[in-house]
């Protein structure tokens, strides 16, 4: 699909600019003429979203950094300065808080569009690993992101966090406790581990911006994968990017930013914690720690363990089973469409995750299902957060390291279309020439 | 590690097994376990402010008493140092003159007028002396104590907070602080309440070990440092709003409300602006879509 260009130069400019550097032939070819299949649903619209996300998380960034000081001693005044002092530092700051959120909203519905459709097969192996660097570097710029305030939440989230490398003393001694006084620059979250972070949540998002590039490109080799799974077989089962997928974004893009906006104008605390707005204080230890609800499901793997070196390994793991996805489905049909045993199996393992995520946000200890009551404190006991956690990591990883690998071997699937168009055509299209509807000129 | 699992690591033995074994023990085993320290606190419910919703705004009236309840009771132990008396005359605030809007906050007579009450410590630039001057609209809340130890010293031990955004660093926000204001209670029968402490059910706490009733009904809510303040009459407002308790109550939580989020108003109105915006956006590029892609069969 790559390769032949349809770029004619039109003005002596161009035609001057294009023996030189050649980008705006780059830029028809990749944005304007792109052969996009013709059946994307709405689902392939959130690559469009996350591109804004990105540039939106960038652009506020830059202004809160020209604001912010990254000091332990002023940083939470620093950030309550933008939102009082600042023209429109409210906003800017309401915007980049619940960006965040917005930009992992997104790359999960993003995420788990490909793991339904199977864009992560061949030939789209590199673009879906490109996409899980994108998601790890995301994870890190957030996290860091969330300690600059200098709150509560922030300060023992970088406690926590940080932490959890110190249980690889278990497996080398020292090795653990080296890793966590390096990445602290001292001996406790302090001032250095600050600056530190702050230094580093600058750079990160200027490198996903450049995977970001890497994955555009790796995507524009095989080009789309679509609903149906079917590869591109003639030209009739595409449409030109633009202005077929440019509106259609677009359209997709405001309808995100209407559910954007509602968060940054009306309820943009929703989605923080009031512990944040405690400055940090190293002897005051929060009653409840939890992370932001993005990290919550790989939360509620750490803690489903009581084992500290095992939990940490659980998730790593968990984000780990997204990079060998590829190799682990053995199934030869892309879409689920056609999988009707693999679409349970789908569905169940989302609400797995949904799961984990509410079982993150509460007390391991909480009862889940009261079975009886405790004989002192008459506390319901039974079955608990923890153990919950417990049942749906196991499915979770299951998921990935069973059912994929064998469905792929002993399921029915039902017949895959020939062609994108096939299954548009009216009354199966089988008579009638594929593709032949695609051609605007001949219909009304 | 101790902050993450120290509740849920105790209730088991640190036994090294292979991850299977400990995945059959986790989804199998292990039914009871010790029961653990609980907060709890009574959840605030029932009030309503005038700033609530969408179309919410404050009303100034009542930040211009609850400005009045800060400054007679709460402003003796608790700071807000966040704000600027410059602040009570922005646009918004409680002082604000909308006759004229091009006014600096830091320029108007009712900023100049309330900071002028208070002395605040400064250095003479002359001499270099520690002096007292009387405080400006630039000049911050006067603080009540000059440091954490002196706070602390003056309150049996226990810091009064900083209430500059303690609207937003409380779970239910003004809600909760009208109701633990006004919350205070007489103690159960079975309470053993601390020298210098008061029982309060709004207040997050466990009262496990303070209870000598049964365990099944710790009663819930916690301790706090500071005894009941606002009582009818406490506060005279000027406007004639009779002075109960409750109005004082609701008038220091929106005012509070106001300090730790001062563009409320603006934001919210902001927001109504863009929404209409995108609507009309969105409406327009839905038909666009419709009118590019209607002989596609996709």
């Amino acid at each position: 699909m790559s390769g032949h260009s349809t770029y004619e130069p039109k003005t002596s400019f161009e035609r001057w600019l294009d023996v030189r550097l050649p980008i705006l032939r780059m830029a028809h070819d990749t944005a304007i003429d792109f052969p996009t299949p013709k059946n994307l649903n709405y689902w392939w619209t959130f690559g469009g979203i996350l591109a804004v996300c990105l540039v939106i998380q960038i652009v506020t960034g830059l202004v809160l950094a020209m604001h912010y000081v990254a000091n332990a001693g002023l940083a939470f005044n620093s950030v309550e300065h933008i939102m009082r002092d600042v023209n429109h530092g409210w906003m800017i700051r309401y915007i980049h808080a619940n960006g965040a959120s917005m930009f992992f909203l997104a790359v999960y519905v993003h995420i788990a569009r490909g793991l339904y459709y199977g864009s992560y097969k061949a030939p789209r192996e590199i673009l879906w690993l490109l996409g899980c660097v994108i998601y790890l570097l995301m994870m890190a710029t957030a996290f860091m992101g969330y300690v600059l305030p200098w709150g509560q939440m922030s300060y023992y989230g970088a406690v926590v966090i940080t932490n959890l490398f110190s249980a690889f003393d278990r497996l080398i001694p020292g090795v653990g406790t080296a890793i966590t006084t390096w990445l602290w620059g001292g001996f406790a979250v302090d001032n250095a581990t600050l600056n530190r972070f702050f230094s580093l949540h600058y750079l990160l998002p200027f490198m996903i911006a450049g995977v970001v590039g890497l994955h555009i490109w790796a995507l524009h080799v095989p080009g789309n994968n679509n609903p149906t799974g079917v590869d591109v077989k003639s030209k009739e089962d595409t449409v030109p990017f633009h202005p077929y997928y440019t509106v259609k974004d677009a359209f997709a893009i405001l309808v995100f930013l209407l559910l954007f906006s509602w968060f940054v104008f009306f309820a943009p605390e929703a989605l923080g914690h009031a512990d944040n707005q405690v400055p940090a204080n190293p002897l005051v230890t929060p009653i409840h720690i939890v992370p932001e609800w993005y990290f919550l499901p790989f939360y509620a793997i750490l803690r489903a363990v009581p084992d500290k070196l095992i939990g940490v390994l659980l998730m790593f793991s968990a984000i780990a089973m997204l990079f060998l996805l590829p190799w682990l489905d053995t199934s030869k049909v892309r879409s689920m469409r056609y999988r009707p045993m693999a679409r349970w199996f789908f569905l169940i393992f989302i609400a797995a995750t949904l799961g984990l995520g509410w079982c993150g946000g509460k007390l391991p200890d909480d009862v889940v299902i009261a079975v009886g009551q405790d004989a002192v404190s008459g506390e319901p006991t039974g079955f608990t957060v923890v153990m919950l956690s417990r049942v749906l990591a196991t499915y979770y990883f299951a998921y990935f390291l069973l059912v994929l690998p064998l469905l792929g071997l002993f399921e029915k699937t039902l017949a895959v279309p020939d062609t994108i168009s096939t299954p548009v055509l009216p009354k199966g299209g089988a008579s009638m020439p594929t593709g032949a509807t695609a051609s605007p000129e001949k219909k009304g | 590690m101790t902050d993450l699992s120290m509740g849920f690591r105790t209730a088991f033995s640190r036994v090294r097994v292979s991850m299977l074994a400990v995945l059959a023990v986790a989804l199998f085993g292990v039914a009871a376990q010790p029961a653990l320290a609980k907060t709890t606190a009574r959840e605030a419910e029932g009030v309503s402010f005038s700033f609530e919703g969408p179309f919410g705004v404050f009303d100034q009236a009542e930040l211009q008493r609850g400005y009045k309840v800060y400054a007679e009771v709460c402003s003796a132990c608790h700071s807000m140092k966040l704000l600027s008396y410059r602040d009570l005359a922005q646009a918004g605030g409680p002082f604000y003159d909308p006759k004229h809007p091009n006014l600096p906050p830091a320029q108007s007579p009712y900023a100049k007028a309330i900071a002028a009450q208070y002395k605040v410590s400064d250095i003479d630039h002359d001499t270099g002396d520690v002096i007292e001057r009387t405080a400006t609209p630039a000049d911050h809340f006067r603080a009540p104590f000059p440091n954490e130890y002196a706070a602390r010293a003056a309150n049996g031990g226990a810091l009064p907070p900083d209430l500059s955004v303690i609207a937003r660093a409380r779970e239910g926000g003004p809600a909760y602080i009208y109701k633990l204001l006004l919350g205070y209670e007489e103690p159960p029968k079975g309470m053993t309440v601390p020298d210098g402490k008061y029982y309060n059910p709004y207040m997050p706490g466990d009262m496990g070990s303070f209870w000598s009733g049964p365990k099944d009904k710790v009663p819930e809510g916690g301790f706090i440092s500071m005894a009941k303040q606002l009582t009818p009459d406490r506060v005279q407002f000027d406007d004639k709003t009779p002075s109960t308790a409750e109005n004082e109550a609701h008038a220091v939580a929106t005012f509070l409300a106001w300090a730790a989020d001062p563009h409320m108003v603006e934001r919210k109105q902001t927001g109504l602006a863009v929404m209409l915006f995108l609507l009309v956006f969105t409406g327009l590029t839905y038909l666009s879509y419709r009118q590019i892609w209607r002989n596609v069969a996709h």
